[in-house]
């Protein structure tokens, strides 16, 4: 197996005079769950048109499962999968006339399909509806329908475009709790493009954060907070007078300080012991009853990315 | 390929009762023409219908049907958010142009064939002459071929239509507009020369027309064909 799934060399993309993809090098290694992140309009939709072979570079490679996407199309959208901007399924249909549509397209025989199109609706919690048009169901059903039919062939690579987008927070997590299921199961591949970040966060184990078509960073989410975030902390408790408060701002490792309904918040210039922080504060009369040490989320961390690059 | 235009194919016949989310309209689609055409026309016309040109009224029913069909299967994918999960799959851009087409065209054609023999049953019904009625051979060659033929015609036209359209209303009314144009044209020119075509058209008999019509129609039916696999790339329909 391919031990990078997808590779992009200074991928770039222009309509008309707009730059919707610029200078895109970026490594993605296989079997894992790589996030794709950025603002509406930063060069998402039209990154993964490119790697499918949709769009022809303006300049630039890319290469998906070792294959080039310029000369070798064909053969890339063979072996991935793709759940778009919308889910795609034709809804006079049922949801296994839907699979068994897909199935043929992928060239699969009656009995492979059948019995993997059962898998993936039993395993979606979708098999008891499976005869029903696809029309009325809920959005969260009909996303669950379209991963599927995205899985239905095994690809080694599939491409997610926002998939938990407009879905309610339960159908949402159910989404997510499959995808990372299958994922794991089947030692696929998955490019998601989110802008829900805790879902990126839990999900993915490489981040990519993109604005107006430039990649801006790519790394584990710790890397990123490493690299991006502020380290802080929050004190629980009471005291947090005046006085307290320009002592805090005083101390050079300590960035700034911010109290709200008994609770302190204070951000660091870097990763440090904050036991000293807290022995000042007790000094000062203040009465703690909790401590807990933060890690910047990397919702901060994608918006000091956008800010930095404003 | 040929297995990617049967799985096309499949897949419009599934969709092909259900136009536009309404299977009574596109139940009303079929029945409006297949009742004209399959029994008014013969009914109120009597035997002449079977000896006559007027039996090329049969010529409309392709016509009709393509006209609704090809927007609702070309325009309709990318109205209905299906197309570019369609065009991120495997399939080749040419199955999907001919598993469509062929869908929209062989419909067309087999409910054309299905109006003129009913309308074959109809005339020796309503009008029974103590002997069966057949159609003239001309007749024949003009209506099963020349149907085929439109059919195909309407169809790329309908293509070309649909792949700039916004909507599938909007295509579809366009369409039928295009549609209305040449006999309105072939009206005034009849009416303004009559004599002149008459006397160009007096040394032929009716099949002689009907394969020059035929002849032209087969070059005109590839020209658009070949234009229609021009245009119908992927690279073209994700940006449209």
């Amino acid at each position: 197996m391919n031990e990078i799934a997808i590779r992009t060399e200074s991928l770039t993309r222009d309509f008309s005079a707009v730059r919707a993809v610029d200078g895109l090098s970026m490594e993605v290694p296989s079997g894992i769950i790589f996030g794709f992140l950025g603002p509406n309009g930063s060069g998402k939709t039209t990154t993964i048109n490119l790697l499918l072979g949709l769009l022809e570079p303006t300049a630039g490679k890319a290469e998906v499962l070792g294959f080039d996407t310029r000369t070798q199309p064909d053969v890339v959208r063979t072996r991935t999968g793709a759940l778009l901007e919308y889910p795609g399924l034709y809804e006079q249909m049922s949801a296994e006339d839907n699979l068994e549509f897909y199935g043929r397209v992928w060239k699969m025989g009656i009995s492979e399909r059948q019995s993997r199109s059962k898998e993936l609706l039993v395993h979606f919690g979708l098999w008891e509806r499976r005869r029903e048009s696809v029309e009325k169901w809920s959005r969260g059903m009909k996303q669950k329908l379209a991963m599927a039919r995205a899985l239905l062939h095994r690809p080694s690579l599939v491409f997610l475009d926002e998939p938990t987008a407009g879905l309610d927070v339960v159908a949402a997590a159910s989404l997510r709790d499959d995808l990372a299921g299958l994922a794991a199961r089947e030692g696929v591949t998955v490019f998601l493009t989110t802008h829900n970040m805790a879902e990126a966060e839990k999900l993915c184990r490489l981040v990519a954060v993109i604005r107006k078509g430039k990649l801006l960073a790519v790394g584990h989410p710790d890397e990123l907070r490493a690299h991006t975030g502020t380290p802080h902390f929050e004190v629980a408790g009471r005291g947090f007078n005046e006085d307290v408060l320009g002592l805090l701002r005083a101390r050079p490792e300590v960035s700034a300080v911010e109290v709200q309904d008994n609770r302190l918040s204070i951000q660091l210039r870097k990763e440090m012991d904050v036991a000293p922080l807290v022995s000042l504060m007790v000094g000062a009369g203040v009465q703690v009853e909790e401590v807990r040490k933060g890690k910047a989320s990397l919702e901060e961390v994608f918006l000091t990315l956008m800010e930095e690059e404003r | 390929m040929m297995s990617d235009v049967w799985t096309v194919m499949w897949k419009e016949r599934k969709g092909l009762f259900v136009s536009r989310g309404s299977r009574a309209r596109a139940l009303w689609n079929l029945l409006v023409p297949l009742g004209l055409v399959g029994i008014w026309f013969p009914v109120v016309e009597g035997p002449n219908w079977v000896s006559s040109p007027l039996a090329l009224t049969a010529l409309l029913v392709p016509m009709l049907l393509v006209a609704t069909t090809v927007p609702d299967s070309f325009a309709g994918e990318r109205e209905r958010h299906t197309l570019s999960t369609l065009l991120a799959s495997r399939l080749p851009d040419r199955a999907m142009l001919f598993g469509k087409l062929a869908v929209a065209v062989g419909y067309g054609w087999l409910v054309t064939i299905i109006a003129i023999l009913l309308a074959l049953l109809t005339v020796n019904a309503a009008h029974w002459q103590g002997h069966v009625l057949l159609y003239s051979p001309a007749l024949v060659v003009a209506d099963v071929v020349l149907s085929l033929l439109l059919a195909v015609f309407v169809g790329g036209v309908g293509i070309l239509i649909s792949l700039r359209a916004g909507s599938v209303q909007a295509a579809q009314q366009l369409l039928v507009t295009i549609m209305l144009i040449p006999p309105i044209v072939l009206a005034v020119i009849l009416t303004a020369l009559h004599k002149q075509v008459a006397s160009a058209l007096g040394g032929l008999d009716f099949m002689q027309i009907v394969l020059i019509v035929i002849g032209v129609l087969i070059v005109a039916d590839a020209l658009l064909l070949r234009v229609t696999i021009a245009r119908f790339q992927r690279a073209r329909l994700i940006l449209g």
